[in-house]
């Protein structure tokens, strides 16, 4: 099937995979009118977004190349990147507690359709790393390790922008890297999705 | 029909601009107060429901978010209404009845301040007539005043009165944004920065949340010495064809009002949901509210109005009134949607 006349493309699909059905029973409104197939309606909103108080905490810690996340008054656990809630007992956590920045790979899979301007070239490793000291992993890209290689388990560690491009952003990350440091046990990383 | 009453009711102080909290570091401690209150754990609680819309902060799932401030674990049954909070206790009172759940937690909020919330409330609007004209929601409002002028159902001293008494009576609410009024000639005397809409017509913009505990029979007479009851509720909409509408009429609310049986017993007091003033006037006669009616004795959405939470907290209003023994019997109203197309009718009780 052939592609429509799409405006961008959105991916690298297989052709078929997302591709627009072929509409099937127009109604017929005579030879004259013409068959509207498309009304283009932009619409954009600006947003000044504010973080609150924990994810401030959270990307001032970025900025200095530091993961910093926040402890449960209860249960201990350290989240990152904090909203300022305890999601298990709904308290506020207030302790800031400084993870990483080496992890553990605790999931991970291969990307074969790229998104965004930023993704790097397909196929690559998306993954969950599970900072040291953290009870919840954060997300990444993982390269300069064959596809191959990569297993839950593996040790990794961040790559950072070049010092004066830091900012309050969690893209000052580029991506995680692998570690010459023995594998942890995959059994250690369960309920730390 | 369950007995199912309104046991506990805590909101913020309702602000221009929370700059300084996220939504959920916003809505924590309403949702505890509630909670502590009446001295209840969400393990005490059958059903969890929130009110929002992610249009308003630009937060996308921010209603997951927020769940992060009940504490849901092990999971809960829980659910999430992309419209006002009234609209989530509806939904809740349903689930009672239901036999599902014997108690819900309610609760909704809104930062409206990091968007331009009259653009924003303008993607309300059907996607292919009405939205791509991007009509904000204080000129749809002004048509709707223009409309009750000529028909001379309202005159500006009657929407300044309005004003006035919604403003000055917010003197006395905690909770309230704008405190207190020019007098009305001096009100009258200010320009109609949206003709015919002059400033003090429009709600403020408001960040801020509500939150409620509903409860069924004997729970409910545990929880609080005396329950507002929920003795009837109904809600009804109106065409989104805004053509196609008497815009200085509100025929949903008055088929929502027979509905939840409001004129069989009286009525102390009514919280209305009206953003503008001419539109309390539509609804208090759509409700066909007596004379000796208290209107909005909060100061009403004209005092403090965050989306998504302005018609729970009417709720919340009565019932906080019957709980405390000031009121025996009240109507809340709440609304949805540009130019009162949603409504809500809700007939609370001290008897049950």
């Amino acid at each position: 099937m052939a592609p429509a006349d799409n405006d961008r493309v959105v991916s690298t699909l297989p052709e078929g995979l997302w591709s627009q059905p072929q509409p099937t029973g127009v109604p017929d409104f005579g030879s004259d009118a013409e068959e509207v197939q498309r009304l283009r309606l932009p619409a954009s909103m600006r947003y000044r977004f504010t973080p609150g108080k924990a994810m401030t905490r959270y990307l001032e810690g970025l900025k200095e190349k530091k993961f910093l996340g926040e402890r449960c008054p209860v249960t201990g656990d350290v989240y990152i990147p904090p909203r300022g809630m305890s999601p298990v007992v709904g308290l506020p956590t207030t302790e800031q507690v400084e993870v990483g920045p080496k992890g553990s790979i605790a999931s991970f899979c291969v990307v074969h359709i790229g998104f965004g301007e930023k993704a790097p070239p397909t196929p690559f490793v998306s993954a969950l790393v599970l900072l040291d000291g953290a009870a919840v992993s954060t997300y990444g890209t993982l390269l300069e390790v064959p596809i191959e290689d990569v297993r839950i388990g593996m040790r990794v560690e961040p790559v950072w922008v070049p010092d004066e491009e830091l900012t309050y952003s969690a893209e000052n990350v580029t991506h995680w890297r692998p570690i010459d440091e023995p594998d942890v046990a995959p059994e250690t990383l369960k309920g730390h999705f | 029909m369950r007995d199912v009453a309104v046991v506990s009711v805590a909101q913020s102080t309702h602000r221009r601009r929370v700059d300084d909290l996220n939504e959920v570091e916003m809505i924590q401690p309403v949702i505890h107060q509630a909670m502590d209150q009446i001295g209840a754990k969400i393990a005490d609680i059958g059903f969890t429901v929130s009110g929002s819309s992610d249009y308003l902060a630009g937060q996308a799932f921010s209603f997951v978010m927020t769940l992060d401030a009940v504490g849901a674990w092990p999971p809960i049954s829980e659910s999430h209404v992309e419209m006002d909070g009234a609209w989530a206790l509806y939904e809740a009172w349903i689930k009672i009845q239901a036999g599902h759940a014997d108690t819900a937690l309610i609760y909704s909020y809104s930062k409206a301040s990091p968007g331009d919330l009259p653009r924003v409330l303008s993607r309300q609007l059907d996607p292919y007539y009405y939205g791509p004209l991007w009509p904000d929601s204080i000129a749809m409002a002004g048509l709707q005043a223009r409309q009750m002028l000529d028909a001379g159902k309202i005159s500006e001293e009657e929407m300044a009165e309005i004003a006035f008494r919604n403003r000055q009576v917010a003197l006395e609410n905690p909770h309230a944004q704008i405190k207190g009024s020019a007098s009305v000639d001096e009100l009258l005397a200010t320009e109609r920065t949206f003709d015919p809409l002059h400033l003090h017509d429009c709600p403020p913009i408001s960040d801020g949340g509500v939150c409620v505990v509903l409860a069924a029979g004997d729970r409910a007479r545990e929880w609080a010495e005396r329950p507002a009851w929920i003795s009837g509720i109904d809600h009804r909409v109106d065409s989104h064809n805004f053509g196609a509408r008497d815009l200085t009429e509100a025929p949903s609310i008055v088929k929502a009002e027979r509905n939840a049986g409001l004129h069989v017993g009286d009525i102390d007091i009514a919280e209305l949901h009206a953003p503008f003033t001419h539109q309390e006037r539509i609804v208090a006669e759509a409700l066909r509210l007596p004379e000796d009616t208290v209107i909005n004795p909060s100061g009403g959405p004209l005092a403090a109005n965050p989306m998504m939470a302005a018609g729970l907290i009417r709720i919340g209003e009565v019932a906080t009134r019957i709980m405390d023994g000031s009121a025996n019997r009240g109507v809340a109203h709440a609304t949805s949607g540009h130019l009162l197309q949603q409504n809500l009718v809700c007939v609370l009780d001290g008897e049950s």
